[in-house]
């Protein structure tokens, strides 16, 4: 369901077969890419932080589905399927996340720092990816190149001062940018009840016009990120979409997710609002796929996460020549102290 | 003929139960004390530091916030997630709660604690492994902790809320769950160190070791290494960066001739050239066989894949080479 300011999205939208397969495919292998990363994490193989995405999918697969691919996407730690969407390989995901020289930050970035082409990340600190994505959408203005900017944030970063700032400069400006928040209904362990004044995050950006939107139906995501892009491609400026959605996961692989949330709670979300069954079931009561094909594709899908998990416990570790690299760009090189005075490394830029 | 034993109960305690404990303590004997930062009160704490006192005083006192940095007049403590999320607010501790008590002339004094994990910890890559001890250190008007132990982490924790200026005080998330021996004295309620006062962890005559949180621990296993090669290291735990205790430093100076300085946090502009400048101004230089060492974390951002993270940080064989090649040997 769509709730909108004045005019909206259409509430009804087309779904065409291949469509639908490929929504299927995209949501089905970051599930199955995120279940593998918590495997991974209990065996110790992955370390430090990893939040993970599994129940949200229709937010990134639906986002994607909306934009072309030469606009540009920011997020914040909960990075993993946009690092996906935006066209890295599970391959190169997972060796990022055990920190292998084939992961795609070759190991230095972890969980919170995967790039791509017109993917910024992967943020480690709340809130601060949203004034870097009204930038973004700055430059996308600047070059009128007719691009736009989706920066997304979840319901815990929808109280920092430095996001009203982002707004007031974005509006002023009518920056092409997107904001999105993803509403998951708890930051951290804390619910939304407990740290918002108001729970209306859509109509957060006040002078903004708000969609707030089903974020577990990807074809919703879908409609309103549609008309969320033409809205800013068409120099109205920036517009806000809430998605409600939900992560089945804890906060992170150190949060069971269980002190602030019931069992049940998790469980009637997944037997009722899981995005993946609900397109499932879409495809299948509308005769646009057979159970068999579907189940083909999740046998390659699996197959494809297991092949990556391989890679990336066998791809060996970055070589300790790494340690100083990528520091600058485009510098000379420059003599980095090591531990101690003795210890002189020698840093190569990026170029 | 009976005779009696004394039995000597030797109580182990994790660090992060000395700073429940130092905290639970003040928060019972000062009703102007409370706690806030996020996820200390229902959640316990991102690291459990602060568990069972929601329920205990209740959420007048011990308060979640969401996500932005709060301030107020009574005599908080604040936590910080970790110290890296203490930039979003630095302004407000640096402006607001550093220079008041001067720019006022006395007037407003700021009596809060800024606590939290500080430095390395494991995997947490790049934005969340900064060591801000030099940041902090720098700016007067503000004090800071930095403890090692279980006993340093409760004496200064209470002695910084019962401080009456801001104190910045840094934890370290790999030291929460290490257990120490804590003496009788430790335990009771009125246990509080004072901020400024270094203490020699290890005595020794051929080199001075000078170290602050989880680095201290690694002075000593290298000072384990050495003395079986008969070179005997002496040990000093910072316990404070500002004030520093600059004449502990001194004094075994003067006694063993050499100083090594070890640091998690990046070479420039840090504690150990604090520490170095120091000296030279002072009357220990003329002692000095040899320039002083410092061993430091790696000038770079931390990088996420274990191996590289690991030599990013001092080793024990940093210090143990760094040490040997100070006294050239």
């Amino acid at each position: 369901s769509l709730l909108f300011s004045d005019e909206g999205p259409a509430d009804t939208a087309v779904l065409t077969r291949d469509q639908g397969l490929s929504y299927y495919r995209c949501m089905q292998t970051i599930r199955r890419m995120e279940l593998k990363a918590d495997q991974l994490y209990k065996q110790k193989i992955i370390r430090g932080f990893c939040h993970l995405y599994d129940g949200q999918e229709a937010c990134a697969a639906g986002i994607e589905a909306g934009i072309e691919r030469t606009d540009h996407v920011i997020t914040a730690y909960r990075a993993h399927a946009f690092t996906y969407t935006r066209g890295v390989s599970v391959r190169e995901i997972l060796a990022e996340l055990t920190g292998r020289q084939g992961g795609v930050a070759k190991g230095k970035g972890g969980s919170m720092h995967m790039y791509a082409p017109h993917f910024y990340g992967g943020n480690g600190i709340v809130g601060a990816q949203v004034p870097l994505g009204a930038g973004i959408a700055l430059a996308c203005q600047y070059q009128g190149n007719g691009q736009i900017c989706v920066a997304l944030y979840g319901d815990g970063a929808a109280n920092q001062g430095q996001l009203f700032e982002t707004y007031n400069m974005a509006a002023l400006w009518k920056l092409p940018c997107v904001f999105v928040c993803e509403n998951n209904r708890y930051g951290m362990g804390t619910s939304v009840e407990r740290a918002a004044a108001s729970t209306d995050y859509y109509k957060r950006g006040d002078f903004i016009p708000g969609l707030r939107v089903d974020g577990m139906d990807v074809l919703c995501v879908r409609e309103a990120t549609k008309f969320a892009a033409d809205h800013c491609r068409s120099g109205k400026g920036p517009i806000l979409m809430e998605l409600q959605t939900y992560r089945y996961h804890g906060h992170s692989m150190s949060d069971p997710g269980v002190s602030y949330r019931t069992r049940e709670e998790v469980q009637e979300v997944r037997s009722k609002n899981d995005p993946i069954s609900l397109l499932k079931e879409r495809m299948l009561s509308n005769n646009m796929a057979s159970a068999e094909e579907l189940k083909e594709i999740d046998g390659e899908i699996r197959k494809e996460v297991d092949d990556a998990a391989q890679f990336a416990t066998s791809d060996p570790e970055p070589p300790l020549d790494d340690l100083c690299k990528y520091i600058y760009h485009n510098s000379p090189p420059v003599q980095v102290r090591g531990t101690n005075p003795w210890a002189k490394l020698q840093s190569v830029s990026s170029s | 003929q009976g005779s009696f034993i004394d039995a000597l109960v030797v109580l182990q305690m994790m660090v992060r139960d000395a700073l429940n404990q130092a905290m639970d303590e003040e928060l019972e004997r000062d009703e102007r004390v409370f706690l806030l930062g996020e996820e200390v009160a229902q959640y316990d704490g991102a690291y459990k530091v602060s568990r069972g006192l929601w329920k205990k005083y209740g959420d007048q006192r011990i308060i979640d916030t969401p996500i932005s940095e709060v301030r107020a007049g009574l005599r908080p403590i604040c936590e910080f997630m970790t110290f890296n999320f203490s930039m979003q607010a630095i302004d407000q501790v640096i402006n607001s709660a550093a220079k008041t008590c001067y720019m006022s002339a006395g007037f407003q004094a700021v009596p809060i604690v800024f606590r939290g994990p500080n430095g390395s910890s494991a995997g947490v890559a790049a934005q969340h492994s900064q060591c801000f001890a030099a940041w902090y250190a720098h700016c007067p008007g503000l004090k800071v902790v930095s403890p090692w132990n279980s006993e340093d982490a409760k004496g200064l924790l209470k002695a910084a809320i019962r401080d009456d200026n801001p104190v910045v005080f840094m934890e370290n998330e790999l030291m929460y769950g290490v257990p120490f021996e804590m003496s009788e004295e430790a335990l009771s309620k009125d246990f509080v160190l004072p901020i400024g006062k270094a203490k020699i962890e290890r005595p020794g005559n051929h080199v001075t070791l000078v170290s602050h949180s989880r680095c201290v621990g690694h002075c000593l296993d290298a000072a384990a290494v050495l003395a079986k090669e008969g070179i005997e290291c002496e040990v000093i735990n910072l316990r404070s960066i500002r004030p520093m205790d600059t004449d502990a430093i001194e004094a075994s100076v003067m006694k063993t001739n050499h100083l090594v300085t070890v640091e998690g946090g990046w070479p420039q502009f840090g504690v150990g050239a604090e520490i170095c400048a120091k000296i030279m101004e002072g009357p220990a230089f003329n002692y000095l066989d040899a320039p002083v060492t410092r061993v430091t974390g790696v000038d770079i951002p931390m990088p996420y894949a274990k191996i590289l993270e690991d030599n990013s940080v001092p080793q024990i064989k940093d210090i143990i080479f760094s040490i040997k090649k100070t006294l050239n040997v």
